[in-house]
């Protein structure tokens, strides 16, 4: 099984091919062509698929936020009718939320999870690929409304009655209860995948406590996910059978509860707040340490604050109703349970703090990202501490305070550290580096655009400025603030502009980078830039958390073994290790590229369409169409070892 | 670790029962599954607790159908774990087979049963929130078991093709644990619908 001395490198750092190489490389390549394309599960490709489409919806919301804060840049503007901006500011938020911030770091955990893990694959890779024809088929499905100009129009809290069948009757809302069920099954069977793949996939030797912090990010965030995505499912549900069907959950002369949907919804909403932010930190905790030239501070602290997060994260969620008149009781519990949340917070912010501060920093652009993000988190997070207080959440709910709270959270704590992941990995995925002095106009350009942009919208929530108004009177003092706004934000545009451009440059004439640019300690950095299908030579044998940097470190006598380990070529075969040890425990038969997961997301928009549609013809066929898929997909296959080895029992 | 230490181990190869990756995707499913029928009783309770004197509707749920289907309920579990455990993992094709099918027939009667119950409703889901949230809750539950037969349709298939083998029946341990976490939903939202409603 072990075949020692498979590396060689030349004195730049960069591995020479070897034999076996090509011999894994046949194994594991998709086939170029369309059908390749289609059929790949490659959860490299796939990852890359997913970081693409989340920034095609960025723009798109983007865009869309813009236009808004055209019409919002003076009083009594009348670019955007009312309806219009309904149904702009909805798709806005659910775009950014749903369809940008959740993938993108779905993208970045699907591509890395592997290389972190030292594995050939993820554990399950048709799995993989439907998780992404789902997000993409769910997006499609509901952008499909936009032009229809039937677009959801609530808000993308949508709160019934305002949501209701009495109040909304056109398809707007079943696009929206439809489009969020739909791409709730990507979310789903995705974070099942991560957690199996972490608990099962990992190298010999990557105990738990020395996996990545982006993984511990990631596994939280899975975790909440499939404990937190069945609520706000299930609400699209109901509401869905309210709008549809004529039950009666919502319906308030019938007994019903419109409140129980904003509880459904938040006992999702705030567990995926974490869920889009928790992996980012984990970009930032995995990433700055190596433009600090030394290991994160507090590596067990920061673990265990990433879960305590999410754990309190399930007992917050009635904070986002204090002013719907609960008994004070309960109110109090909820606001002293978000105000607990900022010590976990808390533990982090230091722990990266004394990492730069004892570090040696390396200005890079990436750098300036990741750290910028902590002054961000800090704001977003010292504003969420305001609204955390009931007294100071009265005032405020439903202002443009909350509005610079949230997108402080969002864009300080995701798109920032995404940015600075984007800098920092380029050269793994492509073999080049990205410009660094075009890097610094777009990292300087994006910060001064952000904050000019936000922070004033705290002073037009405090002047009494409500959100989702789509005009508002010269009389109200109001027309300074949401000018600088819309002037800072159409600067923070041109900062992701240049970001763009940056990308676009760099893939086509960044330096060479060779296999590990930042001298960085993780096992993907092992591999060569870019990556080759199979990713390692051979499974490597991990012995502390830092396996490029042991040397230098010398903690530990023992030294990881990234050139002798599990080679493992007789078709598509990764390593399977014990749940808390690691230690090896099967061979694992990989599957091959296959249809079917295409197949069957095709077959779910058919039965989504149907319903849409309300034709009870097509969404049967699209079900049954999907029965058929997910049989062959499971019928067991003696390739794959799942099948009895003599035809007799 | 050290490299010695791995010298020399043989490692079993494919999809081991409890060693394959489906074993643990199952208990993924589980978890989250286990989690919409724990939001359908909060909402359930959540619409009890608002509600007036007119709850549970035409009085206390009756028992006479439903407390014998869940006993049928749980004797399909029942066969089932005779299937996997002294059929399949013993090599013995029959009980194998019987087991298989005596569980699909027993979930077939469930849901026949069930609806009959359904039929001798008083009210229906258009009838204020407790006829809108006992079907629901019902349906939710009733669409599973009618998802796990179909599930026990394929699995018998393959066990009469002979695809399973004292090694290799890693599929019908997967299946088994999603049928009987089926059952177990059941015993659930029969103690909240049928039973709890008497404890006031």
């Amino acid at each position: 099984m072990i075949t020692p001395g498979l590396t060689e490198s030349d004195p730049l750092g960069v591995q020479r091919a070897l034999p076996i190489d090509a011999k894994l490389d046949a194994i594991w390549r998709t086939q170029p062509g369309l059908i390749g394309t289609l059929s790949c599960v490659d959860h490299k490709r796939i990852g890359l698929r997913y970081i693409v489409t989340a920034f095609i919806f960025l723009i798109v919301g983007g865009i869309e936020a813009l236009t808004m804060r055209l019409q919002l840049s003076h009083s009594n503007l009348t670019i955007l009718s009312p309806e219009a901006y309904d149904q702009l500011f909805t798709m806005h938020g659910f775009t950014m939320i749903f369809l940008y911030a959740g993938p993108v770091l779905s993208g970045f955990s699907n591509y890395l999870w592997p290389l972190l893990l030292g594995s050939r694959d993820m554990a399950f890779p048709r799995l993989n690929a439907l998780s992404y024809w789902v997000y993409l088929l769910a997006g499609v499905f509901l952008y499909v409304s936009f032009p229809l100009g039937m677009a959801p129009n609530a808000g993308w809290f949508n709160y019934p009655p305002l949501a209701s069948g009495t109040y909304n009757p056109g398809p707007n809302i079943d696009f929206y209860l439809l489009g969020l069920i739909f791409l709730g099954i990507s979310v789903t069977v995705g974070s099942a995948n991560f957690l199996v793949s972490l608990m099962r996939t990992r190298a010999p030797g990557m105990s738990i406590n020395r996996l990545p912090i982006l993984v511990w990010g990631t596994l939280t965030a899975s975790i909440g996910n499939l404990l937190a995505v069945p609520a706000v499912s299930l609400a699209c549900v109901l509401l869905f059978m309210d709008r549809q069907f004529g039950t009666h959950f919502f319906d308030v002369e019938q007994q019903g509860q419109p409140l129980l949907w904003q509880h459904l919804f938040w006992m999702f909403g705030h567990p995926w707040v974490y869920a889009i932010v928790l992996p980012a930190l984990g970009i930032v905790s995995d990433a700055l340490p190596t433009f600090c030239r030394r290991p994160l501070v507090g590596y067990t602290p920061v673990a265990i604050a990433t879960v305590a997060t999410m754990v309190v994260g399930f007992g917050v969620w009635l904070h986002h109703m204090f002013a719907t008149g609960m008994p004070m009781l309960s109110v109090a519990f909820f606001s002293a349970a978000s105000l607990v949340i900022t010590i976990p917070s808390a533990v982090s912010t230091f722990a990266w703090i004394a990492t730069i501060w004892t570090g040696k920093p390396v200005l890079t652009t990436a750098f300036l990202f990741l750290s910028s993000f902590i002054v961000l988190f800090v704001i977003g997070g010292a504003s969420g501490v305001m609204t955390g207080a009931v007294p100071f959440d009265w005032q405020l709910t439903d202002t443009y305070f909350v509005v610079a709270h949230l997108h402080y959270v969002l864009i300080g704590i995701n798109v920032f550290p995404v940015i600075g992941g984007i800098y920092y990995w380029f050269p793994k995925v492509t073999g080049r580096l990205m410009n660094e002095r075009l890097g610094r106009w777009n990292f300087w350009t994006m910060l001064i655009g952000f904050n000019v942009g936000f922070f004033p919208m705290h002073i037009a929530g405090l002047m009494g400025m409500p959100r989702r108004i789509y005009t508002y009177d010269h009389g109200l003092g109001w027309d300074t603030v949401n000018l600088i706004t819309t002037v800072g934000s159409f600067v923070f545009a041109i900062g992701v502009g240049l970001f763009l451009v940056n990308l676009f440059v760099s893939l086509r004439r960044g330096k060479a980078a060779g296999d590990n640019p930042w001298d960085a300690p993780t096992l993907e950095w092992s591999v060569p830039s870019p990556v080759p299908a199979y990713n390692f030579r051979v499974i490597p044998i991990v012995a502390s958390r830092h396996p490029l940097w042991e040397g230098r470190l010398d903690e530990f006598p023992e030294r990881s073994s990234l050139t002798d380990g599990y080679v493992l070529n007789q078709g598509r075969e990764t390593l399977a290790t014990t749940v808390l040890d690691a230690q090896p425990d099967l061979i694992l038969k990989m599957p091959g590229d296959s249809m079917a997961p295409l197949l069957l997301s095709l077959a779910l928009s058919l039965l989504f369409v149907g319903l849409i549609l309300h034709s009870a013809w097509i969404s049967g066929m699209g079900a049954l169409l999907s029965g058929i898929a997910i049989v062959i997909w499971l019928w067991p296959k003696r390739a794959l070892g799942q099948r009895a080895e003599a035809p007799h029992v | 670790m050290s490299e010695e230490s791995l010298r020399g181990i043989v490692l079993p190869v494919g999809s081991l029962g409890r060693k394959s990756s489906g074993w643990y995707g199952v208990w993924t499913l589980v978890l989250t599954e286990a989690a919409i029928f724990a939001y359908l009783l909060f909402s359930y309770f959540y619409l009890a607790s608002h509600a007036g004197t007119d709850w549970p509707l035409g009085g206390m749920p009756s028992l006479r159908l439903a407390a014998p289907n869940t006993i049928i309920l749980l004797m399909s579990s029942a066969a089932l774990l005779w299937a996997e455990r002294s059929g399949a993992r013993r090599a013995l094709r029959s009980r194998l087979l019987c087991g298989i099918a005596v569980a699909l027939v027993l979930g077939s009667v469930f849901v026949a049963i069930q609806l009959v119950e359904w039929h001798n409703k008083s009210f229906t889901f258009h009838s204020g929130t407790y006829g809108s949230v006992y079907f629901v809750v019902t349906g939710f539950h009733l669409v599973h078991v009618v998802v796990g037969l179909l599930m026990l349709l394929t699995l018998l298939i393959w066990a009469i093709r002979g695809y399973f083998d004292r090694e290799h029946h890693s599929a019908l341990t997967i299946g088994a644990i999603y049928w009987h976490f089926v059952d177990v939903v059941w015993l659930i939202v029969f103690g909240a619908l049928y039973l709890t409603p008497r404890l006031g």
